[in-house]
């Protein structure tokens, strides 16, 4: 059970935004992407989850090759991904924000289960449950966000810059929600994040993205050690 | 007034010749062509009066129809209660028109993609029908839009509706020098960028909404020549003359033309007149049976004007164009 | 005191198709953003197929049903093929603003040729199946026909039943989400493509009920120029805009308003004012609320 991705390219238009990818992510584990803009980590994120189309490369999950799955199917096989900035709908509820994250199933019972569960991680939606999103704070969206993600009981989730534009408080919050959803649930995690630093303190893995390619991979824990890795990345 | 750049002597010439050549032209082909090239002609400046709208400054009418009824109604009122001479027919409809360009341009200039072509859109099934309202408009029946006898000094073989031509053709050879001139100008050069840009036109300090004003108030002096136009070859001006038809088959020329470009207006102006042609001599040619024979037409427009939509987008001259650039 | 009730009821009834049509032009927008302009045209098309209907059986209780639901299919195929293929293509570039508003006025032609090809551009008619006599009050006549109540029936049902799919059931809560957020919708595992699809097909079917009940309120005559189909593309998409492209209630309410104020031209003013009227009405209202009558955009990108 890894996620595994293999020489992959991806162009927009003329330009190319990852240019021969090799990463692995194990099972049960946390890997974070860290780099700065323009590196292709949204990119790299939004091919896994069937968004961007690949020229060239190979891709598998569960040794299943997942190219050319459309999103929508990519779910229903246990990956989901929450994009960048806060991705809930805001003229729905937040009810209803959960609920579309497990309509695909078309089980109430699951649904009101997976919801009864998610409302447990973070009891702040509950108190909110028939607001509409726009009401919410910003890390109550990211919350709500990543609820959503959860109510389709993923194997694997991709995380698309989780604390864009959240106060360094919330972003702690979050963080720590993420490590628990690996920790405790088991749930593998591929995380993409400008926050370096705390992204590295919460992953298993760091992968450094540079112009489209990988330029370092290790243990997270040796990353923040790495002085390359430091000076380029971390800023100190 | 606006200051134009000094406009290249070739292309002045350019359209002398083309005009000496409509000229030779109305002499050789018979009378039937002739009148088709009126109608050619009036097609030319209406159509060009959507693609400075839409291509040039971004909105859309569906509309246009009720301006050129606007025009047509100006021109006969004019020629009839004050006797005026033709030009000043053809001026008032301008004016006429222009104005009411403007009272729509001020609302359009709030409105949106879809908002404002329905809005003009619910303007052109509107309009026709206050001529009903008042009886100095003529109700249903309308009015006679006569321009009178060619004069006397070019000939007694010269026609009526070779007349029509020269007039048509003249007017619409000045109003696109002028156009071109126009868009080739400072105010040319704003429209493209609030149409592309329109946040960071107005960050660079251009006043957008004045702009698409001017744009719409332009357009619509246009359309009313044009309404004037289609007025002196048919005679009359009635509501029956500006259907929400004449609207759609306007946006279609335009599309067809290419909305984007100036130059590839003939195309869609040729293309209105000759496909009802085209429909009958194919028609006739697969001898058809009668609702075949009624609907082609417009089967072939429709079918036409989604082709392009589909496949060329930014119409044929743009797109060889882009062609040539690659 | 009579005329002026008579004249609400008439412009209740007239709205009360306007909201059909305007509900068919939401659940449009709704699901791929594009005001379909071909609305009317497909309705006739699906009225014809009801015409047909009663010409070979002879009931318009069988005709009604089957319009509606060769409305849905003409209108799914349409987005299967047509829309789909013009999303692709045309959505980039100066055109791409205009490119659905020209393509689906091609389709308006395209299908008007289409029905004058297999049916004729000669008026065929279809009699309404119930009476068109107003009841009696007393010695006034109500404006009230059995055939003006059934319409008034149908209409409430129609838009009662799409309401509690769109409020209260997980097809309407997707159809919802898809509308606004595509993207997000199909990250959480939504069929947004189909969900658009259905969206078109449940707007054919209103589309058809539309055409069925304007034609035998009027006097029956269709035709593929028919009068009573631009006024029911104008004054649908006048109340689809009235009450804010994106609400069915504000759909049906805009419709319900903009019936009223024309009747009431038409009976005490005149007939020849009520297309200003309504093109009056539209500039008055986008001009004071911009996004309709029932506007939920707060807080919203545009």
């Amino acid at each position: 059970m890894t996620l595994n991705v293999s020489n992959l390219t991806v162009h927009h238009g003329a330009i190319c935004a990852i240019n021969q990818v090799s990463i692995q992510v194990q099972t049960g584990s946390l890997a974070a992407i860290i780099g700065s803009n323009g590196a292709g980590k949204t990119t790299l994120l939004r091919t896994l989850s069937g968004l961007n189309h690949p020229t060239h490369g190979e891709i598998t999950w569960n040794g299943q090759s997942i190219i050319g799955i459309k999103p929508e199917m990519l779910v229903r096989k246990g990956i989901s991904h929450v994009s960048e900035g806060k991705s809930v709908i805001p003229e729905l509820t937040v009810q209803e924000n959960l609920e579309i994250g497990a309509l695909w199933r078309r089980n109430k019972k699951e649904m009101n289960a997976s919801r009864n569960s998610v409302v447990d991680i973070f009891p702040r939606l509950g108190e909110r449950f028939s607001q509409r999103a726009d009401t919410l704070s910003g890390g109550e969206r990211q919350m709500l966000a990543l609820g959503r993600s959860l109510m389709s009981k993923p194997e694997l989730l991709l995380l698309d810059e989780p604390s864009l534009g959240l106060a360094p408080l919330v972003v702690a919050q979050i963080f720590q929600s993420i490590r628990d959803l690996t920790t405790s649930m088991g749930i593998t995690v591929l995380l993409v994040e400008q926050n370096a630093m705390g992204a590295l303190k919460i992953a298993d893995v760091g992968i450094v993205l540079n112009l489209g390619s990988v330029a370092v991979t290790g243990d997270a824990s040796a990353l923040i050690d790495d002085p390359q890795v430091r000076t380029a990345y971390l800023g100190y | 007034m606006h200051k134009f750049k000094p406009s290249n002597t070739s292309r002045f010439l350019g359209f002398v010749f083309l005009g000496i050549f409509l000229v030779y032209l109305s002499n050789t082909v018979d009378e039937l062509r002739v009148y088709q090239g009126a109608t050619v002609a009036m097609y030319v400046v209406a159509i060009s009066s959507i693609i400075l709208l839409t291509g040039y400054s971004g909105q859309v009418s569906l509309g246009h129809g009720a301006l050129l009824a606007v025009g047509g109604y100006g021109a006969a009122l004019l020629r009839n209660n004050f006797n005026a001479p033709i030009w000043l027919c053809f001026a008032g409809a301008v004016l006429m028109a222009a104005f009411w360009g403007a009272l729509l341009g001020a609302t359009a200039a709030r409105l949106s993609g879809p908002y404002l072509a329905g809005t003009t859109l619910a303007l052109a099934v509107g309009l026709p029908s206050i001529a009903n309202q008042f009886k100095f408009l003529g109700g249903e029946q309308g009015l006679i839009f006569d321009i009178g006898l060619p004069p006397a000094s070019l000939g007694e073989t010269f026609s009526q509706y070779k007349w029509f031509f020269w007039i048509a053709s003249l007017t619409a050879l000045i109003s696109m020098w002028w156009l071109q001139n126009l868009l080739r100008s400072r105010y040319g050069r704003t429209w493209r960028a609030v149409r592309t840009q329109s946040i960071a036109a107005e960050l660079a300090g251009i006043h957008v909404a004045r702009s698409k004003v001017l744009a719409f108030t332009i357009s619509a002096g246009l359309a009313g020549l044009a309404g004037a136009l289609l007025s002196m070859t048919i005679s009359t001006v009635s509501p029956g003359a500006f259907p929400l038809s004449l609207s759609f088959a306007l946006a279609t020329g335009a599309v067809i033309s290419g909305v984007t470009t100036l130059g590839g207006v003939i195309i869609g102006a040729v293309t209105l007149v000759a496909i009802p042609e085209i429909a009958d001599s194919l028609a006739r040619r697969i001898g058809a049976s009668e609702n075949a024979t009624i609907n082609l037409p417009g089967l072939l427009v429709s079918g036409l004007l989604i082709v392009t939509v589909l496949f060329i987008p930014n119409g044929p001259v743009e797109q060889i164009r882009q062609r040539k650039m690659k | 005191m009579f005329q002026i009730f008579n004249t609400f009821l008439i412009g209740v009834t007239a709205g009360s198709i306007y909201a059909l049509m305007a509900i068919s032009m939401v659940l449009v927008w709704r699901s791929t953003r594009v005001v379909n302009f071909a609305q009317a045209g497909m309705a006739l098309l699906s009225t014809y197929f009801g015409y047909e209907v009663i010409h070979q059986v002879g009931s318009y209780w069988l005709a009604l049903p089957i319009a509606m639901i060769s409305g849905a299919i003409v209108a799914a195929v349409i987005e299967l093929v047509f829309m789909r293929l013009l999303l692709k293509h045309s959505s980039q570039g100066a055109i791409a603003s205009i490119a659905p508003i020209i393509a689906t006025l091609g389709l308006l032609g395209l299908i008007k040729s289409m029905i004058g090809y297999f049916w004729g551009n000669q008026d065929v008619s279809i009699e309404s199946p119930l009476s068109n006599v107003g009841f009696t009050l007393g010695t006034q006549t109500l404006a009230l026909s059995p055939m003006k109540l059934f319409i008034l029936i149908v209409v409430s049902i129609l838009v009662i039943a799409l309401t509690f799919v769109f409020q209260r059931t997980n097809l309407g809560l997707a159809l919802r989400a898809s509308a606004y957020a595509p993207e997000i919708s199909r990250l959480a595992g939504i069929k947004v493509d189909l969900v658009r699809t259905f969206g078109w097909a449940v707007a054919g079917a209103a589309g058809g009920a539309a055409g069925m009940l304007q034609t035998a309120n009027g006097n029956g005559a269709l035709s593929p120029d028919s009068l009573e189909f631009s006024l029911l593309l104008a004054f649908g998409f006048i109340s689809a805009v009235i009450g804010g492209l994106d609400s069915l209630l504000g759909a049906v309410l805009g419709a319900l308003l903009l019936g009223l104020v024309l009747a009431f031209v038409l009976t005490y003013i005149g007939g020849s004012l009520v297309f200003i009227t309504a093109f009056v009405l539209l500039l008055v209202v986008l001009l004071i609320r911009p996004a309709g009558i029932i506007s939920q955009r707060a807080g919203r990108r545009a």
